[in-house]
Parts: structure tokens; C-alpha cells; sequence
């Protein structure tokens, strides 16, 4: 059973190259660049100890040195060092190309593809996981990856390299080196494989520290309202104790590489020592020199089985967080358009739900059999108290989630055969949650229509009467907003979502909770402007205002997933049902101006 | 940078010990040259197999010892480093979160996350290696010169050519690529901030059909970022041919010189031999050096940032441990009958930093103990400004604020904020179970409280529906409960606490009116009532109150109940006829 995991594993990871490999080979002039250039570093590297071994012997004692010869070789290599160098820059050049770019491509697949995830996915996890698979996740990716790039492909040669040159030199020691170096190789193999669970571990458990840290240090506020920051630190101090238990082993146990692979080698360099000097005495035609040779290939052909296991750590390491950022670029996109999907040019407006069931977790049934027809033109209001599933119908009519029975029509067509660009392109929506890009006001509101005249901006902006604290900001429209939208009001924030709206004007309207945040001056003007805005366009509403629900053709009662009263205010208050009863709760406690207030109405 | 190396004070045994190993470890590697040498020397020239067999068996020893001094370095190094880096982590977030508001919206939450994980990352990494090879490295190439001068000062003298040449090509980089390196930071702390805009507002991003401009925008960034990696790994290739041909060039006159000194009958073949070796050591440990001082480039690069936020005074001063218990004991006892008022606000003025008028102006306010105030006004006429300067989430810039009697900034902010809920405008909640959220107000709180919480603020129905009941997990930032049930939750978190003051900041905008009825009904029964201020546009939430300030562009304009302020107050007026407009009397029946 545990091989049989181990070997999924194994097949895992394998399969996390191939994919790593195929981003690589789109760089391949520069890979066949590189790999040019490392061999001739190798190979001109590898020369030099047969030139130093060469001198060597032109040294022998007083009297016997031979100057003529020694001046040739040491000009030889001149010559070759010079070419080293050359190719060792070359060489970095082209690794840095592949290994940044490889990066650039992944982490634009990884961010073109969130575009195409369904909500599912992402309102299932939190954002600061995927940001660290973005961003943390691909840095050290990188990491190993450039490490290994330039150790990989050097240190293969160099071994190959070197087993030719020595083979040439003199077979006997160079057998003692072959037979020798399989230790460091199962040394190394054997430590990797410890250290790549501690490497996923850490990865995980850093994960979810940053998702712990976004969360809290998102909502510092109401942390610190709460004086909840010691809770926070011990939550935190859990999660970054128990990363510590893992880097600690992940580090360690990587780190041993070296040590023991060095080990090896000296044991390597001994046998040679050994060999190679008994040689010498008993004449088996080797030099002092060719022994001094002999010994720094020693070191040069062990060396890179050092390096090589460090970047198999490093790079068991970069596959774990591969592995990480694979899994989002290959999660399941949302269903895609059909091919003949059909562009809805300026709807009509007229709006069908048949029979639609749905629920985000099918263990939890949320809205079944759903049936609404709307005309073109008709303003639906949405009432129930919260959590009946009002949000959840909009969910659907912007397809953010696929109805799990039943369909959806938009002048008669089935959404799903729409494409999702022109099913939204029809909506105009302000969202309870007040969401503001990163960039300037103007950005923002130009964002439905970016081809808009300063002029219509601020028609739109005046219509929604966010102009004239707009004007008032430092830099007018200019002004930069950050991710946060600091420095806004929740209410001017709504505004400026709903200039945003009112600029591009859709045929349909879609108004969750939008007024929620702003005052109820400020809001008549904007219901004006609204209903301006909503003359022949279909609308949604989900609003608590009555001005809203009076005016509105139809109201829909939701209680748990259901439609359970439909009709215009005065029905339904005739009909005295649920509607009845959350319309007047309002005035139940709200005293003497209230209850004159509902004496008037009477 | 200086200032994060305290972190390692707790560590200061391994962080003396992992060098030191280390360097033991590399003296033995020093010897290995010396005994090659006496094996040429001795064992070859006297045809001595006997002895080249015992120095053999002495240079395996010398692995042996190398190898155990070895495991121990890296043990202790990883000991310090992981260490060092989880504690900064832990101040970090400490320190983070007593940054004050307007700290915290100043760096941006997407910078602090960068800072918290891939920074002390590296810097992690950076203090292992600095560890391991800091000391080690020079140590080798300083020895092999000193060893060298033991074998020959002539030929030693190369070696003294050789390394500051090598030195001034390897910092001189080291110094060019260090503030590239803080550019090459900033790049991925854009490409971050895209990323996570886009998965915040994935809603508006996709209705407004935005996602290509979200693609074309983060390759911008993206590309910029490569660019900016490119030029510096081009700097830093530049480092690994210079070092080699210098050491190379070296070499050769190496060979020369001894060559030389071999025919002036002063070195022997065995002794160049070993000159050769250790000049290929220095390369080694170089081209390490060279390696480490990346990592370190980088790590110092992202231990300066950490520090800068570390180093930011959290910028409200508040009263001392000692006074805060002093004035515990003084409001148990006297202060609390001396002072009548739960809070007051005296000529109040707000100027929030770096913007350029008011946004409150000369507010006078008192506040009996368990009265509610109603807080009224248009958007952005300072409606939360006004309350959040009870629990000194933010400064006044003149005036006083006292709560029980005693300015806000005599208490310690702890003991300030522990006598207030709040429920703020946002409704934040965190992942975790609903009990959890709960116990967020007060740990200590029994299951009667947070039961009777959840009845107050309208929660029970709904929290007992689930199966789970109290124990359901809510995902981060609340997202599998509508927007309502949030809010109300943030409600029953702040009874919890069972507050003296509580403040409702807009916080009944996404109940319906039912609920919301149900809930102000709810809160004037309690027992022991906190004071409670409500900030709402809805006039029906504040009927009731026993004082509505009106506040408008920051100012007050009118204070008082709801009937006196329909009789006198203009602005009151617009408001409530602004949502009741069938009550709006006829021209002149005001006046008469």
C-alpha cells in the first residue's frame, strides 16, 4: 500500500518534469545555446589540469626544468582560459533567459487561467492561497530552477568530461574513481528523497500561513476593535511554530547533502592518492604530474555529483511548489461556451427562470424549482429576510454559477448559450460589496465603457451625484486610488460603483443591496437617477428601501430558496401574507414619528 | 538590517558554534594539500609504500572529523536560521497589527503579506548560508595563503595579487547589484498587488467583462518584472569568468615562479604541487563566496524592508501599565459616581493626516450612562469619524475625548477598548467556527452569554438552523453566510463582550427592517444596557434614541429627540422627509 503511494508519488512528480520541461523547451535556441556553451566550458575547464599536470612534469628538480616547453603550455593556457570565460558568460546569459522567462510564461498561464476558474473554486479557498502560489510559490520555483539549470547541465558534462580524459590518462586509477563514486550517488538519492515530504510540508503549512496572515492583517481593524491581536499572535505563533518543526527538518536534512556527498569524495580523492602514488613508485608509466592531473579531476569529477544533489534538493523543492502552481493552472475551468455560442447584441430585456434548482454544496438544497418570467422593461424587486437566497439568484442571472436544474433564458435563450462576454455585457451591476480597482477614479469608472468622453464621465459621475466629492479629492479624477480604496467612505465607494454603471447602461439592471451605504438624501437623487436610468431597461433589485419595492412591477417574497409571494406592493399587502408582515415590522418599534406615519398611509 | 540581528540573540550558541564548526572543518581541508605533498615528496621520492599508505589512512581520518564537524554546522545553522526567521515572523505580525489605522492603510495590505512570507524567506535562507559559509569560505582563502607563505614567500606573494583582485570584482558587483536587487523586489510586489486586486474583485472583473485588461495588465507587470531580473542576472553573470580568469591567470605565473624557484634548487616538485592545490582551493571557495553574497544581496534587501516596518513607532501613545490601573481602581470606585457621563466629547476636531480640511469640527457632546444616541448625517459628513474616536481608532487634533470621565489617551488602548463593542460599517468575520467569531469579544465568555448574544442580535434563528449549529466553520471573510447573518454576527461578537458603550456604525444596513427593529428592540432590554451609539441613514433606526446628533460636513447641526430636532432642525427635516415623504406637512405647517 505505501509503495504503491510512493510510486503515485514518484509518477507525480515525474509527470510535474515533463510539464516544467515542456515550459522550458519553448526557449530552446537559448537551451541549445546553453548547452553549447557548457559544454565547451566543460571541456575547456577540464583541459587545464592536463596542462598543469603537463608543467608539472617540465618541473622536475634543479637543473631539470624545462623552460622551453613550460613557456609553450602556459601560453596554451592562456588561450583556453580566456575561451572559458567567455563561454561561462554566454552560458549564464542563456540560463538566465530560460529560467526567468519559463517564470514569466507560467505565472502568466497561472494568471490567465484564474480568469477562466469558477466561482466555486474560487470562493472556496482563500485568496492569500492562490496569491502564494503566484507569487511565493513560483519565486522559488525559480530558485531551483536557475539552480539547477546551470549545476544540471555543467555538472553532467563535467562527469562525462572528466571520465573521458581520465580513461585516456590511465585506466587503472580512473577505475578506482568509477568504482568508488556510486556511494555519493546513493547518498545523495537516499537524503532527497527524505527531504522532498519535508520540502511539501513546508510548503503547505506556509500556505496556510499566509492565508492566516492575509485574513488578519486584511481586517486589522476590526482585530485590533476587538483587542483580539494576542488571539491573532496565538493563532499565528501555531501555524509559524509549526512551519519552524518543518523548515527546520526541510533545511537540515537537505543540508546534509553536502557534508556527506564531500565525504565521499575524499574518499575518492584518497583511493586516487593511494592509487596513483603506488603507480608512480612502482613505474606503471605515470608522472608526478599526470598524479597531480589525476587529482584535481578527483576533485573537478566530484564536485559536480555535490552540486548535482544539492540541486536535486533545490530542484525536489521547486517540483513541490511546480506541483503547487500546476494544480491551479490545470483545475478545471468553468464550462466552456459552446462553440456556436451566440452573441446576445442589446437584449430586449425579457427574462425567464424555468424550473432552476441550485446549491453551492449539494448536501445543502438552496433554491429548487424556481419559475419567474419577466417582461422587457419590468423592475423586479427581491425581498425576504437574509439569507432566503436573494444573492444567490444573482449569482446565477450573471452565470457566475450554472443552474444545477432548470434553465435560464435571456430573450429566450438559454444563457449557457450565450457567451458569457455579451450575457454580461447586458447587465449593469452594483454589488453590495464596493469593489474598487487599484488605479485612478477615472480608471474606475471608465471600466464598462474605456472609450468614454471626459465629458460623459462626468455626465455619469453628476447623474450619480459622485462628482462633487470626486472634485474634491486631490487630484479630481486623476485621483489614485489604492487596492483598498483607502481613504473613501463605504458610501462614496457605492457612488462611485454606481457611476461606474451609470456611464455604460446596459439594458439590464442589476442592484444588489446598492444603497445600503449611503444616505437617504444622497439616494433619493440617486433613486431619481436610477429610475431615470432603469425606463425600459430590466431590472433587479435587491434593496431593503421602500421607495424600491413600491414602485416596483414585481415583487418577488423569498423565504429558503423559494418564491412564496409574487405580485405588486398593494396585492401583496392586500393579500396580507409573509409581505405583509415584513412590510410593517418595520414600523414596529421605530415610535410615535412611525406610528403617526402608518396612521397616514391608513 | 542591523537591528533584525537582535532576533538572534536566543540563538547565540549556534550561532558561534556553526561557523566555528564549519571552520574546523575547512582547517582539515587545509591540510590535505600538505599531505599530498609529503606523499610526493617523501613516499614517492624514497619509494616509501608504507608511508604512502599511512598518509592515506591519515587523510581518510581527516574526512572523518571533517565530515561529523560538518553535520554538527549545518545542524546549529538550521537551528538559528529557522529560528531567527520564525521569530521575526512573529514580531512582524505583532507589530503589524499595533501599527494604527492610519499606519495600516498607509503600507498596504498586500506589501505587509509580501513582507511576512517571501522577505523572511529569504532572509531565512540568507542567514543559513551566511552561517555555513561566511566565516568558512574567507577562512580558506585567507589559509591558503597563510599556508602558502609556509611553503614559499615568493610564490605566497601571487596568492597576495590574487585575492584583493578577486575581492574588489566580487564586492564591487556585490555593491552594483544590491539596489537592483530592491527594484527587482518592488516589481513582484506589483505583479502580487494584480493578482491579488483581481482575485478580490473577481465579481466586478468579470461582470464588466475586464478579464483580458486584468491578463494585459499583470504581463505589463510581469514583463517589467522579468526585465528587471534579466538586467540584473546579466551584472551578475559577469562574476563567475572574471574570478575565474583571474585565479586561472594566477595559476600560470604560479607555474612560472615556481618553476623558477625549482631550478634555483629552492622548492621541489611536491611543494608546487601543493602551491597548485591550494591556489584551486581559493577558486572553490570563491565561486561559494561568490554564490553566498547573492543570497546575501538579497537577503539584506529584504531584511532592510522588514525592518522599515518593524522600525514604524506605532503612532499613538497611550497611558502606561501602572496608570491604567490606577485609573481602573479610580473608576471602579470613585470616578465612576464623580463622572456622570459615559463619554464626552469636548470641542472635538478631527483632521485626518495629510488631507486638507476637517472632517470634524468643534464637537461638544455629553453622553449619560446608558442612553442611546442616534448619529445622523449625508455620506462623508463624519457620521464614523465622530464614533470611532471613542476607542481611539483615531486621534482627535483638538479637543478632548473622555470615556468615564478620563481622556480617551490616559487609558492603555487595551483598557480602553476593552469596555467597547463595535460593530463596524465592513462586516468582518473570520474563518474559524461561529464560536470562535463569538469568543473573538471575550474569550472568557460562558455558554448563557454568547447564547443570549445570538438571541440579541436576532442570530439564534439562523445559527440554530445550521446542523452544526455554533460549531459551523465559516470560511475566510465569511463568505458562506449572506451578507445579513455576517452583520449579525458582528453584532452578537460585540454583545459578547457585554460592552459599557456600543457602537453600531451603519451596521444594521444590510438587515432588513424587520430584523433591524427586532434588534434595536432587543438591545433596550438588556439588562445593565450599555450606552449605545447608532450611526444611521435611516431616521426609523434613531426614533427612539434619547438624543440624535445631526452631523453635517463634520459640524453639528442639530442635537436633540427626534420631535424637538423635526421642529427646529433644517437638515433633520430634509432627512427624515427624504424617507417618509408622505409625512412631509403642508407648506407653512411647520412654521405656524
Amino acid at each position: 500500500m505505501k509503495e504503491k503511494t510512493m510510486l503515485q508519488k514518484q509518477k507525480g512528480q515525474w509527470e510535474t518534469l515533463q510539464k516544467v520541461l515542456r515550459y522550458i523547451s519553448r526557449h530552446w535556441f537559448f537551451l541549445v545555446c546553453s548547452i553549447v556553451c557548457a559544454a565547451a566550458t566543460v571541456t575547456l575547464t577540464l583541459y587545464i589540469p592536463i596542462l598543469t599536470g603537463d608543467a608539472i612534469d617540465c618541473i622536475l628538480a634543479p637543473g631539470k626544468v624545462n623552460f622551453a616547453e613550460l613557456g609553450g603550455i602556459l601560453k596554451i593556457m592562456i588561450f583556453v582560459i580566456a575561451g572559458t570565460a567567455v563561454s561561462q558568460w554566454v552560458m549564464s546569459v542563456c540560463n538566465n533567459r530560460i529560467a526567468y522567462y519559463t517564470v514569466r510564461d507560467i505565472r502568466r498561464d497561472a494568471f490567465s487561467h484564474i480568469q477562466t476558474l469558477p466561482f466555486t473554486y474560487l470562493d472556496g479557498r482563500p485568496y492569500g492561497e492562490i496569491v502564494s502560489c503566484i507569487i511565493a510559490d513560483v519565486d522559488q520555483f525559480s530558485d531551483g530552477l536557475i539552480l539547477g539549470f546551470t549545476q544540471l547541465f555543467t555538472g553532467v558534462i563535467t562527469i562525462l568530461g572528466t571520465l573521458v580524459f581520465m580513461f585516456r590518462e590511465n585506466v587503472g586509477i580512473a577505475l578506482v574513481v568509477v568504482c568508488i563514486t556510486p556511494a555519493s550517488l546513493l547518498v545523495a538519492a537516499f537524503i532527497a528523497k527524505r527531504t522532498y515530504t519535508m520540502f511539501k510540508m513546508q510548503s503547505e503549512t506556509r500556505g496556510e500561513q499566509t492565508g492566516l496572515i492575509d485574513e488578519m492583517i486584511g481586517s486589522q481593524k476590526v482585530v485590533q476593535a476587538f483587542g483580539y491581536e494576542k488571539k491573532a499572535l496565538e493563532r499565528f505563533d501555531e501555524v509559524n511554530e509549526r512551519l519552524a518543526g518543518y523548515s527546520l527538518k526541510a533545511i537540515f536534512f537537505s543540508s546534509l547533502t553536502n557534508p556527506c556527498t564531500r565525504f565521499v569524495n575524499s574518499l575518492v580523492y584518497t583511493g586516487v592518492c593511494i592509487s596513483g602514488a603506488l603507480s608512480v613508485i612502482s613505474g606503471g608509466g605515470i608522472s608526478v604530474g599526470t598524479l597531480t592531473c589525476f587529482l584535481s579531476y578527483a576533485n573537478q569529477y566530484t564536485k559536480p555529483f555535490n552540486e548535482i544533489s544539492g540541486v536535486f534538493t533545490e530542484f525536489q523543492n521547486a517540483l513541490a511548489c511546480a506541483a503547487r502552481i500546476f494544480g491551479l493552472i490545470e483545475e478545471k475551468p468553468q464550462t466552456p461556451e459552446p462553440e456556436n455560442a451566440v452573441v446576445l447584441k442589446h437584449a430586449e430585456g425579457s427574462v425567464s427562470l424555468e424550473h432552476v434548482s441550485f446549491s453551492y454544496v449539494p448536501e445543502k438544497k438552496l433554491i429548487q424549482d424556481l419559475n419567474l418570467g419577466v417582461q422587457p422593461g419590468q423592475r423586479v424587486a427581491i425581498v425576504g429576510p437574509t439569507g432566503c437566497g436573494k444573492t444567490t439568484v444573482i449569482n446565477l442571472l450573471m452565470r457566475f454559477y450554472d443552474v444545477d436544474a432548470g434553465r435560464i433564458c435571456v430573450d429566450g435563450n438559454d444563457i449557457r448559450r450565450l457567451t458569457r462576454r455579451s450575457l454580461r455585457e447586458n447587465y449593469g451591476m452594483v454589488l453590495q460589496e464596493t469593489w474598487l480597482k487599484a488605479g485612478t477614479v477615472r480608471e474606475n469608472i471608465t471600466m464598462g465603457k474605456p472609450d468614454a468622453t471626459e465629458a460623459e464621465v462626468i455626465a455619469a459621475a453628476k447623474a450619480a451625484h459622485s462628482h462633487s466629492f470626486i472634485k474634491r479629492l486631490p487630484d479630481g479624477y486623476d485621483t489614485v486610488l489604492t487596492e483598498d480604496g483607502g481613504g473613501l467612505s463605504q458610501g462614496q465607494r457605492q457612488l462611485l460603483c454606481i457611476t461606474r454603471v451609470m456611464l455604460c447602461l446596459p439594458p439590464m439592471l442589476i442592484l444588489d443591496e446598492a444603497t445600503s451605504s449611503i444616505d437617504t438624501r444622497t439616494e433619493i437623487r440617486i433613486q431619481k437617477a436610477f429610475s431615470r436610468m432603469m425606463q425600459g431597461r430590466t431590472s433587479f433589485i435587491i434593496a431593503h428601501r421602500l421607495s424600491t419595492i413600491v414602485d416596483a412591477d414585481v415583487i418577488l417574497v423569498m423565504k429558503d430558496g423559494n418564491i412564496i409571494e409574487q405580485g405588486r406592493h398593494e396585492q401583496l399587502l392586500a393579500n396580507n401574507g409573509f409581505y405583509a408582515k415584513l412590510y410593517n415590522s418595520q414600523f414596529a418599534d421605530s415610535g410615535t414619528g412611525a406610528e403617526s406615519q402608518v396612521q397616514n398611509r391608513r | 538590517m542591523k537591528k533584525l540581528l537582535f532576533f538572534l540573540r536566543d540563538y547565540k550558541k549556534e550561532t558561534v558554534l556553526a561557523p566555528l564548526f564549519k571552520m574546523l572543518e575547512a582547517s582539515f581541508e587545509l591540510m590535505i594539500p600538505l599531505v599530498v605533498q609529503s606523499i610526493v615528496d617523501v613516499g614517492i621520492a624514497n619509494d616509501d609504500r608504507g608511508y604512502v599508505a599511512w598518509m592515506c589512512l591519515v587523510m581518510i581520518a581527516l574526512g572523518v572529523i571533517g565530515l561529523a564537524s560538518s553535520v554538527t554546522a549545518q545542524y546549529f545553522s538550521a537551528r538559528a536560521a529557522v529560528g531567527f526567521a520564525t521569530r521575526i515572523r512573529h514580531s512582524l505580525f505583532a507589530h503589524m497589527q499595533s501599527l494604527s489605522y492610519a499606519q495600516s492603510d498607509q503600507i498596504g495590505t498586500s506589501t505587509m503579506i509580501t513582507r511576512m512570507t517571501s522577505d523572511i524567506n529569504q532572509l531565512q535562507n540568507g542567514v543559513n548560508m551566511v552561517l555555513r559559509l561566511f566565516l568558512r569560505s574567507p577562512f580558506i582563502v585567507l589559509g591558503a595563503m597563510v599556508m602558502a607563505f609556509t611553503i614559499d614567500i615568493k610564490a605566497a606573494l601571487i596568492f597576495v595579487v590574487v585575492i584583493p583582485l578577486l575581492s574588489i570584482v566580487v564586492f564591487g558587483i556585490m555593491l552594483i547589484t544590491i539596489p537592483l536587487y530592491k527594484k527587482v523586489q518592488s516589481g513582484l510586489d506589483r505583479v502580487l498587488g494584480i493578482t491579488r486586486g483581481n482575485l478580490t474583485g473577481v465579481r466586478v472583473i468579470r461582470a464588466f467583462h475586464k478579464e483580458e485588461e486584468e491578463v494585459r495588465e499583470f504581463n505589463e507587470g510581469n514583463e517589467s518584472l522579468t526585465h528587471m531580473q534579466m538586467f540584473v542576472g546579466r551584472i551578475s553573470a559577469v562574476m563567475n569568468p572574471f574570478t575565474y580568469v583571474i585565479i586561472n591567470g594566477g595559476l600560470v605565473v604560479l607555474l612560472w615562479t615556481g618553476a623558477l624557484q625549482v631550478e634555483a634548487g629552492i622548492l621541489t616538485q611536491g611543494a608546487v604541487m601543493a602551491l597548485v592545490n591550494y591556489m584551486s582551493q581559493i577558486l572553490v571557495e570563491l565561486i561559494k563566496l561568490a554564490n553566498l553574497i547573492i543570497t546575501i544581496n538579497k537577503a539584506v534587501a529584504c531584511g532592510n524592508r522588514v525592518e522599515s516596518v518593524l522600525e514604524m513607532v506605532p503612532d499613538m501613545e497611550q497611558g502606561s501599565a501602572e496608570e491604567e490601573a490606577e485609573i481602573e481602581s479610580e473608576t471602579e470606585t470613585g470616578a465612576e459616581t464623580r463622572a456622570p457621563y459615559a463619554v464626552e466629547f469636548d470641542h472635538v476636531s478631527l483632521t485626518y493626516p495629510g488631507a486638507g480640511g476637517e472632517s470634524l469640527t468643534d464637537i461638544d457632546l455629553r453622553v449619560k450612562k446608558g442612553q442611546t444616541i442616534g448619529i445622523i448625517g449625508g455620506t462623508g459628513c463624519g457620521k464614523s469619524s465622530l464614533v470611532n474616536l471613542i476607542p481611539r481608532f483615531y486621534e482627535a487634533t483638538r479637543g478632548v475625548v473622555r470615556v468615564d470621565g478620563i481622556p480617551v489617551e490616559k487609558y492603555s488602548l487595551p483598557g480602553l477598548r476593552r469596555k467597547i463593542g463595535v460593530v463596524p460599517q465592513k462586516a468582518v468575520l473570520f474563518k474559524g467556527t461561529i464560536r470562535d467569531n463569538l469568543k473573538m469579544g471575550r474569550e472568557d465568555a460562558s455558554e448563557e452569554e454568547i447564547r443570549s448574544a445570538l438571541e440579541i442580535s436576532q442570530s439564534a434563528e439562523f445559527v440554530d438552523s445550521r446542523p452544526e449549529g455554533l460549531e459551523t466553520q465559516i470560511s475566510q471573510g465569511g463568505k458562506n453566510l449572506s451578507g445579513g447573518q455576517r452583520q449579525r454576527l458582528t453584532i452578537a461578537r460585540a454583545l459578547v463582550r457585554q460592552p459599557k458603550i456600543l457602537i453600531l456604525d451603519d451596521s444594521a444596513s444590510a438587515l432588513d427592517y424587520a430584523t433591524d427593529a427586532a434588534l434595536r428592540r432587543a438591545i433596550s432590554g438588556m439588562k445593565d444596557a450599555p450606552t449605545v451609539f447608532i450611526v444611521s441613514q435611516r431616521a426609523s433606526s434613531l426614533l427612539h434614541a434619547d438624543q440624535i446628533v445631526v452631523l453635517d460636513d463634520g459640524k453639528v447641526a442639530g442635537m436633540g429627540t427626534h420631535e424637538n430636532l423635526l421642529r427646529e432642525c433644517a437638515v433633520y427635516q430634509e432627512i427624515y422627509y427624504s424617507q417618509y415623504p408622505d409625512q412631509r406637512p403642508v407648506q407653512g405647517e411647520v412654521t405656524a
